[in-house]
């Protein structure tokens, strides 16, 4: 996908950015730092200004993450039952931090401040889908899942 | 494809729609929000739906994918039209057993049927179960009977004729004037009276006015918003119109959290057959009236449910927010006049032109009538959404409604409002449940989750994971908020690995004083609320582990006696048992 092409298809205010960031990010897993020079112009703002509403925001990330995107709730509710625990088996098993990328450039482990599925946590989301009542012992056959799925 | 262009065409619309359903003997309704989903209420769906085919009933019983019937604890579950039976917990093997013996014998399956832990009893009845029956549904009654991706649902349950009423058989001004006597009042953090904000913004100068649902729902613990745009999105559509209305905006905004995909999708399509249909667009119901709403991704954060830093979120530019006044009502985006309410209250606006003034302001207390949804979470058996009018006691929402404590254990505490609520004691469990009294007791309503806490709680810690999320979620723009969140977690961290200093509560109540007064939006002014209440109700505990060093819940890793730190090898994190 041509970044020009993207910038295309958008509109050129202000309130556009967040959009077309998100629209980026669909395209290429991350938002490239090359992109914002382009992307600055075409909305006349200032690099700093595309910058700092990137980092301002968590949905976006500067760094290319995995096709497989494992994320752990670390909401309220999951965390009374127990999701630390989930985040650090995960850890454990694949070997990286939350927020990281595994050294094929696979898979990425995320954690989330609220998923807003509170009455059956803790939750894990692999690409879209839910695991409800995930405890330590499940998180093998989860990853394993999520290997093969891609 | 039907356009309304006169509003005598919604009734006769909905005599259409009634005689071309198919005449279903029983209606099967699956939970399908994002908890059915993540249960597998989806598989249950399609087997429901092979085996009714197989049999060829297709003519005689329907299946509908609905949202979320609120009782989250028994997903996925179904209700049986028109009998209203409940089955709890299904997996795919039982329902060949619910097509033969329940929906050909009308014979009842017990092993599916709720049972209430606490009595024994059996409840086969959905209204009939205490969760469901001590409730006041006003906003959620219908989600079990809308299938949300279609319009015609909604229409069928008298949808859209309090829109009909406004444009037609009311001014802008007596719309206004019906919302404010109903008394109904912002269900987000503040509690404003919505009439007044519109009142506000009627009468401010600039154009194009804008409304703006914030469906941005941060709040962890919290996904009331997230179940009405997931089960109901044309409830609060038909809000903001009338709102626009109203207010003489032109166009609307919805801002939706990306984490929430199946709420996008649901609201796209909603506001796609609205605009289809007259309902939305220019000469909505054939009238003067042009107004058109468009869904909004902002970024996630927790602080854009501050009315300034979403209207900044919306713009474009860093979700930060700014000094009040100028009120948005007078000058929010883009300089222009604009009211924002969260996803519950535009709900409610519908209800109250429907029902009338007189009707809701009866309902909960003098000064916050209506009903208010509460998350229902923590250490609690019936974990959900419950619905119930406001001021009712704390006590018959934990206990009546939601099944009383887990595995049987003592009550500690319950926080209200997020992470930036306080932290009620046991004793206060007869407290009604309204803005007024909660601000009082050092706590807010919030949204309205409710998390409870059982004596397995350190509230020492549990204050600390509160002020974790809110220094996190602090944006950084002020310095009480940026400075006293990181400073509070720091103290907090030291008390709960044992090094705790005689003067520590001392200092946290300065920087709480200061950050109360000082912070620029409701995240810092709230922020210090969790730490506050546990001070004040549970002063023991920090007593406990500054002076004594040690943790009476057995929580804190650092403060357990040697004896059980060898056993507990897991890490603090881990090793938690509630908050």
């Amino acid at each position: 996908m041509d970044i020009e092409k993207i910038l295309k298809e958008s509109g050129t205010s202000q309130k556009d950015l967040v959009p077309l960031l998100h629209k980026i990010q669909a395209a290429y897993g991350h938002v490239p730092l090359e992109s914002i020079p382009a992307v600055a112009r075409h909305l006349r703002l200032s690099q700093s200004e595309v910058f700092g509403v990137l980092t301002f925001n968590r949905s976006f990330r500067l760094e290319p993450k995995g096709k497989i995107r494992v994320t752990v709730c670390q909401g309220t509710a999951c965390h009374v039952r127990g999701g630390g625990k989930i985040v650090e088996e995960m850890e454990k098993k694949l070997g990286i931090p939350a927020g990281g990328t595994t050294a094929d450039k696979k898979l990425s482990l995320d954690k989330a401040c609220c998923l807003g599925c509170c009455a059956i946590g803790p939750v894990v989301v692999v690409n879209g889908t839910h695991y409800p009542l995930v405890s330590p012992q499940k998180v093998d056959s989860i990853l394993e899942k999520a290997k093969t799925a891609e | 494809m039907r356009k309304l262009s006169h509003p005598n065409h919604l009734a006769e619309w909905k005599r259409i729609i009634q005689e071309e359903r198919p005449a279903y003997q029983k209606v099967i309704a699956v939970s399908s929000g994002t908890c059915g989903r993540a249960r597998g209420s989806l598989q249950i769906l399609e087997t429901l739906t092979q085996e009714i085919e197989r049999r060829k009933l297709s003519d005689t019983v329907g299946v509908e994918a609905t949202g979320c019937h609120g009782f989250c604890e028994m997903e996925p579950n179904i209700v049986i039209s028109p009998e209203g039976l409940f089955y709890k917990k299904l997996e795919a093997k039982d329902i060949p057993a619910i097509i033969e013996r329940t929906i050909l014998k009308n014979k009842l399956i017990p092993s599916l049927v709720y049972e209430d832990p606490a009595t024994g009893r059996k409840y086969p009845r959905q209204r009939e179960i205490p969760f469901y029956q001590k409730q006041m549904r006003l906003l959620t009654e219908n989600n079990y009977r809308i299938n949300p991706e279609r319009l015609e649902d909604y229409v069928v349950l008298d949808g859209y004729q309090a829109l009909a009423k406004a444009l037609f058989d009311m001014t802008a001004e007596s719309v206004i004037a019906e919302v404010k006597a109903s008394g109904l009042r912002g269900r987000g953090e503040a509690g404003f009276l919505t009439g007044k904000k519109w009142e506000l913004c009627r009468e401010a100068h600039g154009y194009p006015k804008t409304i703006v649902c914030d469906a941005d729902e941060g709040d962890p613990g919290a996904y009331m918003s997230r179940a009405l745009l997931e089960a109901n999105p044309h409830s609060l559509i038909e809000g903001m119109i009338i709102g626009a209305y109203s207010v003489g905006a032109s166009e609307g905004f919805i801002c939706v959290r990306t984490e929430y995909p199946l709420a996008v999708k649901h609201v796209a399509l909603a506001l796609e057959q609205a605009r289809k249909h007259g309902l939305l667009g220019a000469a909505i119901f054939g009238s003067e009236f042009h107004f058109d709403i468009q869904v909004v991704q902002v970024g996630g954060a927790f602080v854009s449910g501050d009315e300034t830093s979403l209207i900044a979120a919306i713009e474009g530019r860093k979700a930060f927010p700014r000094q009040q006044p100028p009120f948005p009502a007078q000058q929010g985006l883009w300089g222009k006049p604009t009211n924002i309410h969260n996803v519950e209250t535009w709900a409610n606006v519908p209800v109250v032109l429907n029902k009338g003034a007189e009707w809701y302001a009866k309902i909960g207390s003098d000064k916050s009538p209506g009903t208010k949804i509460f998350n229902l979470g923590g250490r609690i058996n019936n974990t959900g959404l419950a619905e119930v009018p406001l001021g009712t006691r704390l006590r018959k929402l934990i206990f009546d409604i939601g099944g009383g404590i887990k595995n049987n254990r003592a009550l500690k505490a319950v926080q209200t409002g997020g992470p930036c609520g306080g932290c009620l004691p046991a004793g206060k469990i007869d407290i009604p449940l309204d803005y007024d009294t909660l601000s009082q007791a050092g706590s807010i309503l919030g949204c309205g989750g409710i998390i409870v806490m059982d004596e397995e709680t350190c509230m020492v810690d549990a204050a600390r994971y509160s002020l974790n999320s809110s220094s996190e979620e602090s944006c950084g723009k002020c310095v009480p908020c940026r400075v006293g969140t990181k400073q509070m977690l720091e103290i907090l961290n030291r008390i709960t690995r044992g090094q705790g200093e005689a003067l520590d509560i001392t200092r946290l109540e300065n920087l709480a004083a200061v950050m109360k007064a000082a912070s620029l939006c409701g995240l810092g002014q709230t922020a210090p609320n969790p730490v506050l209440t546990t001070i004040r109700y549970f002063r023991d505990e920090y007593d406990a582990h500054i002076r004594e060093k040690r943790c009476p819940a057995l929580v804190c890793q650092g403060l357990l006696p040697e004896k059980k730190k060898a056993k507990n090898t897991r890490r603090p994190e881990a090793g938690r048992k509630a908050i």
